[in-house]
């Protein structure tokens, strides 16, 4: 499918600047070109159809979806998906959680919502399709959700809401269901069309630099970095890899944009991919930024469970991918 | 009637652009209206508001979650 970017990147690499094949640098230059012209062209197909779904999935159809129906365990299957198709800027973490708590939704599903929604969202699927291709991104987006419905369902159980700042907990006593009433834009596909094309510009303008200067990186490991060197540290034979890279990757705040394509020079040179993927969803899934906003609703103890009840879903998750893959 | 403009958002950098931009849009319009930034949280649920920025004109929300155009918000102004 992407062959002939492959064969324009040799032709600029090879014919037209004239460099050896063998090159280090050459073979970094032609990984880079290859990459980014494969990457921005997905990123672009799947941003744009996401911005269309969006734009005709409000936020509030989704709570009210949630708070009406009586869903038997489902509801947290549910909420994880509605996370991957309405990726919201991380400054709305805290505005979402209180109108899902205040249309009455219970603190667990809330919270799948709120994992699944920053680690699968449209960036990160055009990236994935682009590096590691459809089999494995069909892989992350299931255990990604799997990841939000199984740590949803585990923090609802332990019963949190006594942990929530008392202003929320008074929101949590005059919940109600409510109706649909919210404002309603009606508005035809074409003067949505404008709106859409601005919003992916827009992102696609906010990622790039971060999407250049990953492959470059990823470039420049590719080209001068043995394979196999990363092996010696983290093979699957290294028990406790994946628990370190998670841990490591807390604190560390990226977006997919700028971690991916780096994520995918270290599997090349030998990191298993469960291990990486791993690495990935900590840096993207859990922030020190989103643990400072959570605080305005939530005490620094069920920050504390959140975090760490996500941070082992995600370590399993990655034994898992290491088992399977 | 001045009309009372409201910007939601918990101090993002989407939050900032829009309130420059409806700042922009009243100004070059000499429009009559107070532009204020409402950041405090307890304030912006009062507006059922899940998905920042969102532009509240005279007590209405009208946009959520999204940056307008100037042109988008001058309709709305008007």
């Amino acid at each position: 499918m992407f062959d002939w970017i492959q064969n324009i990147a040799n032709w600029l690499v090879y014919d037209i600047l004239k460099m050896e094949a063998k090159n280090h640098l050459a073979e970094a230059l032609n990984f880079f070109i290859y990459d980014t012209t494969k990457i921005l062209m997905l990123l672009f197909v799947v941003i744009f159809l996401m911005g269309i779904v969006n734009s005709y999935f409000p936020i509030d159809k989704v709570k009210n979806y949630l708070s009406r129906h009586k869903l038997y365990g489902l509801e947290y299957l549910f909420a994880s998906l509605f996370g991957v198709v309405t990726p919201f800027c991380s400054c709305s973490s805290v505005p979402l959680f209180i109108g899902f708590v205040r249309g009455g939704i219970p603190l667990g599903v809330t919270f799948a919502f709120l994992i699944t929604s920053p680690l699968v969202n449209e960036v990160a699927i055009g990236l994935f399709v682009g590096l590691f291709g459809v089999k494995i991104t069909i892989l992350y987006i299931l255990s990604g959700v799997l990841l939000g419905t199984i740590s949803g369902f585990i923090l609802q159980k332990l019963n949190l809401e006594h942990l929530l700042t008392p202003w929320v907990k008074e929101v949590l006593a005059n919940a109600q269901r409510e109706q649909d009433k919210f404002l309603k834009e009606k508005q035809p596909f074409i003067r949505r069309l404008p709106i859409i094309w601005n919003e992916v510009l827009k992102i696609l303008k906010g990622i790039i630099p971060y999407v250049i200067v990953g492959i470059a990186i990823g470039g420049l490991m590719h080209g001068y970095i043995p394979e196999g060197f990363f092996e010696q540290y983290m093979s699957k034979e290294h028990l406790f890899a994946v628990p370190v890279a998670t841990i490591l990757a807390i604190p560390m705040y990226s977006n997919a944009s700028g971690i991916l394509p780096i994520v995918q020079v270290l599997v090349a040179k030998g990191i298993p991919l469960g291990t990486a993927i791993a690495f990935m969803m900590g840096v993207v899934g859990l922030s020190l930024p989103e643990a400072m906003l959570l605080k305005k609703v939530m005490s620094i103890k069920l920050i504390g469970i959140f975090f760490g009840v996500v941070t082992l879903c995600i370590i399993l998750s990655g034994y898992v991918f290491n088992l399977i893959l | 009637m001045t009309k009372s403009i409201k910007i939601l958002g918990t101090g993002c950098p989407k939050c900032k652009t829009l309130t420059n931009l409806v700042e922009e849009v009243v100004k070059e319009n000499n429009i009559d209206a107070t532009v204020e930034k409402v950041e405090d949280i307890v304030e912006i649920m009062t507006f059922n508001v899940m998905v920042t920025p969102a532009i509240v004109i005279d007590d209405v929300v009208t946009t959520k979650g999204r940056i307008p155009s100037k042109q988008e918000v001058l309709e709305l102004l008007n």
